[in-house]
């Protein structure tokens, strides 16, 4: 072999290697950061240019101009209100308003047919257009998810999961399983969007996020007899596990203490929040979002003349809730911004089932 | 003077034709192939290739080896629909799952990880005839045994992790998946599911033998070739006939740390550690669920896991609370 062939040799093996390390492998810089007693490894890892992006793409909107509580109520003022008939006339065209820019989609909004998005202008108090009866359940739902230990003082509003969109970005649905193969299905062994690029399960929401199978897999006891959780179990876990540290931005010391996963006494804090926010995922899905999937099986890409955006999963299922759909990558949705103090008219959603909220399609 | 030590060497030493071996027993076959030279072998180690001996222990287990790769392959290309460019592109994430934990020790559905059950078979047959192939070749020259018994450590931790445990367990579905990223993913959860096998001080013990064998290997590696310009890689004849290669070897390590292994007791030195990885390993492994479930409790119950100050306050299970969802 003479000269020439060996240096081709090499440039092509220089070019095959940096074809595989440099998408492989995240840039520098990457800081570290100590949260627990010295040399135990309680370490937030972060990578201060990447975390530069998700931080830029979690900015609150500015609020609306607030408005006077004066006058008379809305249920008064209006027929049909029945959630946020405690407000005032000037809340109530707020909050209208608000929820407009945070839910219709931008060309329906720029083409000044916001409000028809959701109401037969016609005859506002109408509850013939279907998007009114779902986003007087989502209004529910945000009473519920304002009143869970998770969400604190902070609080939620439309906008923490929609962003401008109909449909929020980070959603989940049943997924398509192949009877082919020579195996039956598995549920994992492909790359997994759900459990950070992993080859653990594929969906690890449906088991834990609309059903409450046990989470829990660790012994708690030194000596064998008393568990019975399998290492599958084990694997769908652990896929729930890093859903939620890619959805939050956060290793798995941000609420565990490595050493013993299980062991509440030594973890951080954070733990009792994320023990909350997978109830609170879980009874979201359940009780609000999967009950809506006739509406959005009569109307799969959504209210007739507005772009076509798609209402349900490959399946058929309704699209459902995550970590991520709130969080986006940061630990604290929208960076932490506390917007439902900008919305007081969000805390006095009325409580009580909403009467004609008929969940059928009209 | 041309230099012989490297892996790239300058010069290739060859005879004027290659090697045929030393004369065969009267139950052996004869070797297959006419013995060739490789320029490009020789850069690395000896140039010669061939003659090469199967016999009816290396066929089979090449045979029951292709077979046990066939079926894998097979899944995995069967599981991505046939489709040879995703096979490709999903390779690393593809596997064959062993039986779900419901089938217990009984034959599932093939498609159940009953295939899982033939690969390994054929696999660890193949494993096997391999092992008395190596022991078989190592007896008929005259040599000692000591690579197939070096293997069959090797062996013994495939076959806790495969065989052993999982029937000790009382479930196929303790072993381990074949494939690339599945099988590191069975590694965390199973260290998750026991509880954190850091704490299991056979795992410990292994991983000592582990890094100390590279640590070896890396001595004992450079101070051979250090040796070089005296000869110091002829280091069988230097320990019969101690020469100044091997006594600048030894005084070296006596300046550096006060003893030296021998020329002699180094190869003795490296081979129990890599034999100890696998079988301290396999015995770690074989505790795992069977005598020890969670390592970490093990580990405070027998006063070896420190306790440290935590800067938060105690956090409750919340699930323990009176009235709390589940």
């Amino acid at each position: 072999m003479n000269n020439t062939n060996i240096k081709i040799a090499i440039a092509v093996t220089g070019l095959v290697l940096a074809a595989i390390l440099v998408p492989t492998f995240e840039r520098p810089p990457v800081q570290t950061s100590q949260n627990g007693f010295r040399g135990t490894g309680m370490e937030h890892v972060v990578n201060p240019r990447l975390r530069a992006t998700t931080v830029a793409a979690n900015q609150a909107p500015a609020a609306l101009d607030a408005a006077d509580n004066d006058g008379d109520r809305a249920s008064t003022l209006y027929q049909n209100v029945q959630l946020l008939g405690d407000l005032s006339n000037a809340q109530f065209l707020r909050i209208m308003q608000a929820m407009t820019e945070w839910v219709v989609p931008q060309e329906v909004r720029d083409a000044g047919n916001g409000c028809a998005y959701c109401h037969n202008i016609e005859n506002m108090a109408s509850d013939e257009v279907y998007t009114k009866v779902v986003s007087r359940r989502m209004l529910q739902m945000v009473r519920t998810i304002n009143n869970h230990p998770h969400v604190g003082q902070n609080g939620v509003t439309c906008y923490t999961c929609h962003r401008g969109r109909a449909v929020p970005a980070e959603v989940w649905s049943t997924l398509p399983m192949s009877r082919a193969g020579l195996q039956a299905p598995t549920g994992q062994n492909q790359p997994s969007r759900a459990s950070a690029g992993s080859s653990l399960p594929l969906d690890p929401f449906t088991p834990y996020l609309l059903q409450d199978r046990p989470i829990r897999v660790i012994s708690g006891t030194s000596l064998p007899g008393y568990n019975e959780s399998s290492i599958q179990n084990t694997e769908w876990t652990y896929g729930l596990m890093m859903h939620m540290s890619a959805g939050l931005g956060v290793n798995c010391t941000f609420c565990h203490n490595s050493r013993s996963f299980a062991d509440w006494a030594q973890s951080p804090p954070q733990r009792t929040t994320a023990w909350h926010g997978i109830r609170m995922v879980r009874d979201v899905n359940m009780t609000y979002i999967e009950p809506l999937t006739p509406l959005w099986q009569a109307n799969p890409n959504g209210p007739p003349e507005s772009p076509r955006q798609v209402r349900l999963g490959a399946m058929g299922d309704a699209l459902k809730v995550n970590c991520a759909t709130c969080h986006r990558g940061v630990n604290r949705p929208l960076n932490g911004a506390p917007m439902l103090q900008d919305y007081p008219e969000l805390r006095t959603i009325r409580d009580g089932p909403a009467r004609s909220a008929a969940l059928a399609p009209q | 003077m041309p230099e012989y030590q490297n892996i790239f060497t300058r010069v290739q030493v060859r005879g004027p034709v290659p090697y045929p071996g030393v004369p065969l027993g009267p139950d052996n076959d004869a070797r297959d192939g006419t013995p060739t030279f490789v320029h490009l072998f020789g850069k690395l180690g000896d140039a010669q290739v061939g003659p090469i001996y199967l016999g009816y222990t290396g066929l089979l287990s090449i045979l029951f080896g292709f077979i046990a790769f066939e079926i894998i392959g097979l899944n995995m290309l069967a599981s991505v629909n046939w489709d040879p460019v995703q096979f490709i592109r999903q390779l690393f994430w593809l596997a064959l799952e062993p039986p779900p934990p419901q089938y217990g020790l009984r034959f599932p559905p093939m498609r159940e990880g009953g295939w899982w059950l033939v690969a390994g078979f054929f696999l660890t047959l193949s494993m096997l005839l391999w092992w008395v192939r190596t022991y078989r070749r190592a007896r008929e020259l005259g040599m000692g045994t000591h690579v197939a018994w070096a293997f069959a450590a090797a062996i013994w931790l495939y076959l806790v992790l495969g065989f052993i445990r999982p029937i000790a367990m009382g479930s196929w579905s303790e072993a381990v998946p074949f494939g690339i990223f599945p099988h590191l993913d069975w590694t965390a959860a199973f260290s998750i599911r026991y509880g954190n096998l850091f704490y299991n001080p056979f795992h410990a013990l292994s991983i000592v033998f582990l890094y100390g064998s590279t640590l070896l290997f890396a001595m004992h590696g450079a101070t051979i070739l250090a040796l070089g310009r005296y000869g110091g890689e002829r280091e069988i004849e230097l320990t019969l006939d101690r020469g100044t290669a091997a006594e600048r070897g030894g005084l070296f390590w006596r300046w550096c740390m006060g003893f030296n292994a021998s020329f002699e007791s180094i190869h003795r030195w490296a081979w129990w550690f890599a034999v100890l990885c696998p079988i301290t390993g396999g015995i770690g492994i074989l505790l795992t669920g069977t005598v020890v479930d969670n390592w970490y409790l093990w580990a405070v119950d027998r006063h070896f896991a420190p306790a440290y100050q935590m800067p938060w306050p105690p956090t409750p299970d919340p699930a323990a609370m009176q009235g709390a969802a589940r």
